[in-house]
């Protein structure tokens, strides 16, 4: 997995609230059998004005102008400011696989689905809680500024912008060691394995009905 | 100390392997469902670290959301999907993992088939790369879905890295009218807490209106406890659960069951448990539900108007309104029952089961789709779903009333398949989501019960059905 130290990019805002991650990856590109190339895809019914599918070269499609992340600067955008409740809906990593895809490191809402938070600590994306009126806040201002870049510290758990600190954030410590340093959580896991095979033998003597073939 | 616990906090120490000083903790985990979309990754990354399933035998496969519900012997004709489904095949093969492939009678929806087999048991942790895991909490286990790292996880180590959730308490008091349903019931507690309401929660639905439903009732609405925000929601363990796990093909029998039932019985919250929030319906006030948005939070009674977004102040879930009537081309003030339909889909993880169905046929029988709807589609949730259907001649009704009668699998919930929505296609759907393009590209989900479908299918508009 890709560390996460420090950031800084342009925010591109999304104004809506409850964007599912059907909106972000829809279902025809879940095809796919691997982890990569999602991101021409991202939103893809937002982004394009023709159908798309895994079969159908993007480089043809009409772009719909009207969306921001076909704006410039947008399209170089690499955080993601968006309003409450991101991510919602299915369970799919592949939403997070196109955000990171497409460019993104960091997410800032109000609030995010659970499956979705967790699934981007899993891929590097760092997601942002911070309040509503921050946000808000955050919204107008990339408005009036255009192009307007913020700067994330994870380490010091900030985000800034123009050189001044606008906010602090909240993360637990183990997502937070693990996205700093990178590291694959299943490793980590294993370094218990004793104690998971100790859980089972106990478990096998109170419970033995779980261990039954499927 | 004997501190009261709820359900929640039960089975989460139950699992518990080992914690760290911030609260995170190494869950384990019993059961594992796995399906093609959700999983080719996670066995890619399990075979690039050279890594091998830590518990072969918790791990139960099926294909369900690429596969055709049309005649299975002309195979997968879309070659991406095809390949998805070999894959999990191959999958399944090369690690020894038991799997019900397209050709078996036990093929079904992930969600439907746990339950069938007794795969799923009260007091399991069991997940799914699928967010509508959160069924199987109907048998007062931990379900909730992962996304495909943690599918890795699992198959790697056999347990989660997680923090635990707040308990939320969800309790539907007295009794619903004749004719309202589990999904009603849901729809009306997702109406009313809203789309992120169970955010950070696992909910615990109760109440008498809950204990009434049967275990195919509490799978409807534990299995959208997700459309509420939660990752997981349970009910406890009562006879009624007891009564429909024994005797399943993967239950526990003999002296076994009866240790297992000893335990299962005390799956339950203790009086004076706490939950950080609770929330209260009265459920002789739920009607009929049916969604008007695209958000399954967009929900009224049938009797009622599409709202207006004039009304909220506030501006954000006002503009977000907006969206949703813009999308479902619909205008505030329009009533319920004057909106015409052009598809009807019966179906899904969280209406497919043999009861759902007998719903819908004692609706359709000795009627005909209405004229204006152009598809109306029946597609059972498990293949021992269909076979009991067809043993009890509702087959029949569905077809004499015009509608199609299919093969098992996910289907026009999110139209992975072939069977998909057109741009602009209205349709009574008694599926889960009904987000912009969830049924196909431009088209427009209401979410309904399987009575209020098939109602709607045959009336050609939604209809007051109470």
């Amino acid at each position: 997995m890709q560390a996460f130290t420090r950031h800084t990019g342009i925010a591109a805002p999304l104004d809506r609230p409850n964007v599912d991650t059907d909106a972000i990856i829809p279902k025809q590109f879940l095809k796919s059998i691997k982890r990569s190339g999602f991101g021409p895809n991202a939103f893809d019914d937002w982004r394009y004005l023709d159908a798309g599918g895994p079969e159908i070269d993007n480089a043809g499609r009409r772009l719909n102008a009207d969306f921001i992340l076909n704006q410039s600067p947008y399209d170089q955008a690499t955080i993601l400011l968006a309003r409450e409740n991101f991510g919602c809906g299915s369970s799919r990593e592949h939403a997070v696989w196109a955000l990171d895809d497409f460019g993104f490191r960091a997410v800032i809402a109000p609030s995010f689905a659970d499956i979705f938070y967790n699934n981007s600590f899993k891929n590097g994306l760092l997601p942002i809680i911070l309040d509503a009126d921050i946000v808000d806040a955050l919204f107008k201002r990339t408005a009036a500024n255009p192009g307007l870049q913020l700067s994330i510290d994870l380490e010091a758990q900030t985000v800034s912008c123009e050189g001044e600190i606008i906010a602090s954030f909240e993360i637990d410590e183990f997502r937070k060691h693990c996205m700093l340093h990178g590291l694959d959580d299943i490793g980590l896991t294993l370094q218990y394995a004793d104690e998971i095979k100790a859980y089972e033998d106990k478990r096998k003597q109170s419970a033995p009905w779980l261990f039954q073939k499927a | 100390m004997n501190k009261a616990k709820t359900l929640y906090d039960k089975l989460w120490n139950d699992h518990v392997v080992r914690s760290e000083k911030d609260g995170t903790a190494l869950l384990y985990i019993d059961r594992h469902l796995v399906h093609e979309v959700t999983s080719p990754q996670a066995f890619e990354g399990l075979r690039i670290a050279g890594r091998k399933p830590w518990r072969s035998d918790s791990i139960l496969a099926v294909p369900d959301h690429n596969v055709p519900t049309t005649d299975r012997s002309l195979g997968i004709q879309d070659p991406v999907a095809k390949l998805q489904v070999q894959t999990l095949d191959s999958n399944c093969k090369a690690f020894g993992l038991t799997e019900f492939d397209m050709s078996d009678v036990r093929q079904g929806i992930v969600h439907v088939i746990g339950p069938e087999q007794g795969a799923t048991l009260p007091g399991m942790t069991v997940v799914c790369g699928d967010s509508h895991t959160s069924t199987h909490g109907a048998f007062g286990a931990l379900a909730f879905g992962i996304g495909t790292s943690e599918v890795e996880h699992v198959l790697a180590t056999q347990c989660l890295v997680q923090k635990k959730s707040r308990n939320m308490l969800v309790s539907v008091d007295g009794q619903v009218q004749p004719g309202v349903t589990a999904k009603d019931i849901v729809l009306a507690i997702i109406g009313k807490i809203g789309t992120a309401g169970g955010t950070g929660y696992a909910i615990e639905f109760a109440g008498d209106a809950i204990s009434a439903l049967s275990m195919e009732g509490r799978m409807t609405v534990c299995n959208m406890a997700i459309e509420a925000g939660a990752r997981a929601g349970m009910v406890a363990v009562d006879q009624i659960t007891i009564e429909y796990v024994k005797g399943r093909s993967y239950s526990p029998e003999g002296a076994m069951l009866e240790k297992a039932e000893a335990y299962w019985s005390t799956l339950h919250s203790d009086e004076g448990a706490h939950f950080d929030k609770v929330v209260r319906l009265n459920a002789a006030d739920i009607k009929p539900q049916v969604t008007w948005g695209t958000s399954p939070e967009m929900v009224v009674a049938v009797d009622s108007v599409v709202p207006n977004p004039d009304d909220i102040s506030d501006r954000v879930k006002a503009d977000g309104m907006r969206k949703a009537l813009a999308y479902m081309g619909l205008e505030a003030g329009t009533a319920i029952t004057d909106i015409a339909i052009d598809k009807v889909f019966i179906g899904s993880c969280t209406n497919s089961r043999i009861e759902d169905l007998r719903e819908a046929a004692r609706v359709a029988r000795g009627r005909k789709v209405a004229g204006n709807v152009k598809l109306a589609m029946v597609v059972p949730g498990s293949g021992l779903v269909k076979k009991q259907a067809e043993k009890e001649g509702l087959d029949k009704i569905f077809i004499e009333a015009g509608f199609e009668w299919r093969e098992p699998g996910c289907s026009m919930c999110l139209a992975m398949n072939a069977d998909r929505l057109e741009p602009g296609e209205r349709c009574a759907s008694t599926s889960n989501r009904n987000f912009e393009g969830r049924q196909g590209q431009g088209g427009r989900t209401h979410l309904v019960s399987p009575a209020m479908a098939a109602a709607a299918a045959v009336n050609g508009h939604f209809v007051n059905i109470v």
